[in-house]
């Protein structure tokens, strides 16, 4: 008997400068995280439009996660204070709608800390799993 | 009932369009019936003395108007504000959006509007017509010989009942007292959606939003949006119109619109006003207005021109993405 079990989309956005190399750390140092999370590399956290978290719900992401570089370390000087701004607002008004906020997060993750990466992957995806499937953000048409 | 008449500033329109000052004049036209009131632009003082009108169903906010307006328009315009409408009014000029010297504002007091769906769930349907020269409103409907009496504060716009300010921020000319910003409840229905649980706050919205019929109009109303390219018109941004499948269009539109105007809203309940469906959509812009002032500090759109937007600015200290659901009992 075939056993369906359930696996997250999980869509993480990486900063090209600090979480992307983390990513490539932990692999380097083979550490494990679930292969449901699929990076998205971005020039800087600030790059992401909340849009872009609202498209990846719509496709079918069960959680999304932003990495950027640790807050005084970013690349462009500010972006991510910006994204830090930007995301508080954005992951508030979701949860107001009744989307658990469990499924939304921004960590600051360096190119060395590529043990937080894997850990903060790790404990990202138990949370969604625990949630289970995303039902209320998504767009029935976009199933396939 | 207002407390200036129709008379007072007709009046004050014929002198200025008189003497030169301004060349046309903004303000509040007569509709269909006396309460579907629409904005209008009057040259000269047959036109006011026919069609202009003042009364509670004069709620809306010109500011986005002049915009557009002051572009076409040769020399100033005149155009009447109530207090709420000069936070809007500051709020485009911080933003560059009209020139301050084609405009000339004359602020006018409020009472507070009246909102004719709360008129018609009192009086029923019908409404044939509206005197507005008593203290209260005398509403004639096709199915009732004698007038219905109903006082504009019992009928008052969801927006006027939480009033934030009665205070004037921009203005050439006042006519009428200065007023005070009040203290209000406004964050009251926040909270209490804040208080409940994520299933009963997405059942709530849910309700809300499904109704929602997708015709722009709290975009084209709202002051804040004046972009000349909206990502609603584009039809390849997948929130174009409704769709047919579910209601995620609705949500997605109803973030993203109250998302871009987030910081920049001044609170005018213009949104809310314009629909035809009836949704709290202020609900959405004041969450925003309230985790601002929580997370950043107190800041009004529009209290003073040149101000920043707290969403364009940063400090190093600001509190992190996951603490903002560590606050009191938000998720309890």
């Amino acid at each position: 008997m075939q056993v369906n079990e359930y696996k997250p989309l999980i869509v993480a956005f990486c900063c090209n400068w600090c979480s992307y190399a983390g990513a490539d750390l932990a692999g380097n140092n083979r550490l494990n995280y679930p292969a449901e999370v699929k990076i998205i590399r971005v020039p800087c956290s600030c790059r992401v439009n909340p849009m872009f978290i609202l498209r990846a719900f719509q496709r079918g992401a069960d959680g999304v996660i932003i990495c950027g570089c640790h807050p005084g370390d970013c690349h462009y000087t500010s972006g991510n204070y910006y994204t830090r701004r930007r995301m508080a607002a954005l992951f508030s008004m979701l949860d107001y709608l009744g989307i658990e906020k469990e499924r939304t997060r921004v960590e600051w993750v360096s190119a060395a800390e590529g043990a937080k990466f894997a850990a903060t992957m790790n404990d990202f995806v138990e949370k969604v799993v625990a949630l289970g499937e995303n039902k209320r953000l998504e767009d029935l048409r976009c199933k396939k | 009932m207002q407390k200036i008449t129709r008379e007072q500033l007709i009046e004050k329109a014929v002198a200025l369009l008189a003497d030169g000052t301004v060349s046309c004049v903004l303000g509040w036209s007569k509709g269909e019936f006396d309460y579907d009131v629409t904005p209008a632009i009057f040259n000269n003082e047959e036109e006011l003395k026919a069609n202009f009108v003042f009364n509670d169903f004069c709620g809306v906010n010109f500011s986005k108007y002049l915009v557009a307006k002051t572009q076409k328009c040769e020399g100033k315009i005149l155009v009447f504000l109530k207090p709420c409408d000069t936070y809007s009014f500051n709020q485009l000029l911080t933003e560059h959006r009209f020139d301050r010297e084609k405009v000339y504002a004359v602020g006018i007091p409020c009472e507070g509007m009246a909102d004719v769906a709360k008129v018609k769930t009192i009086c029923g349907d019908g409404i044939a017509s509206i005197n507005f020269d008593g203290e209260n409103l005398a509403v004639t409907t096709l199915y009732e010989d004698a007038p219905v009496m109903i006082s504009t504060n019992d009928v008052l716009a969801e927006r006027c009942v939480n009033c934030k300010s009665k205070k004037h921020v921009a203005y050439d000319e006042l006519i009428g007292d200065e007023g005070e910003v009040i203290e209000s409840n406004r964050f009251d229905e926040v909270e209490k959606l804040e208080a409940m649980t994520p299933d009963e706050r997405f059942a709530f919205w849910q309700n809300e939003l499904s109704r929602c019929i997708r015709c722009n109009a709290c975009r084209d109303a709202c002051p804040a949006c004046t972009c000349e390219k909206c990502v609603f018109d584009n039809p390849n941004s997948g929130v174009e119109n409704k769709s047919p499948a579910n209601s995620f269009e609705e949500k997605m539109f109803h973030i993203i619109r109250a998302f871009h105007v987030a910081g920049r809203c001044t609170d005018c309940g213009e949104c809310s006003r314009v629909c035809p469906q009836n949704i709290p959509l202020h609900l959405l812009n004041r969450k925003f207005i309230k985790d601002m002032n929580e997370f950043y500090g107190e800041y009004q759109a529009g209290a003073e021109v040149g101000s920043r937007a707290p969403l364009v600015d940063y400090t190093t200290e600001d509190l992190e993405p996951g603490e903002v659901f560590n606050r009191g009992d938000m998720n309890a």
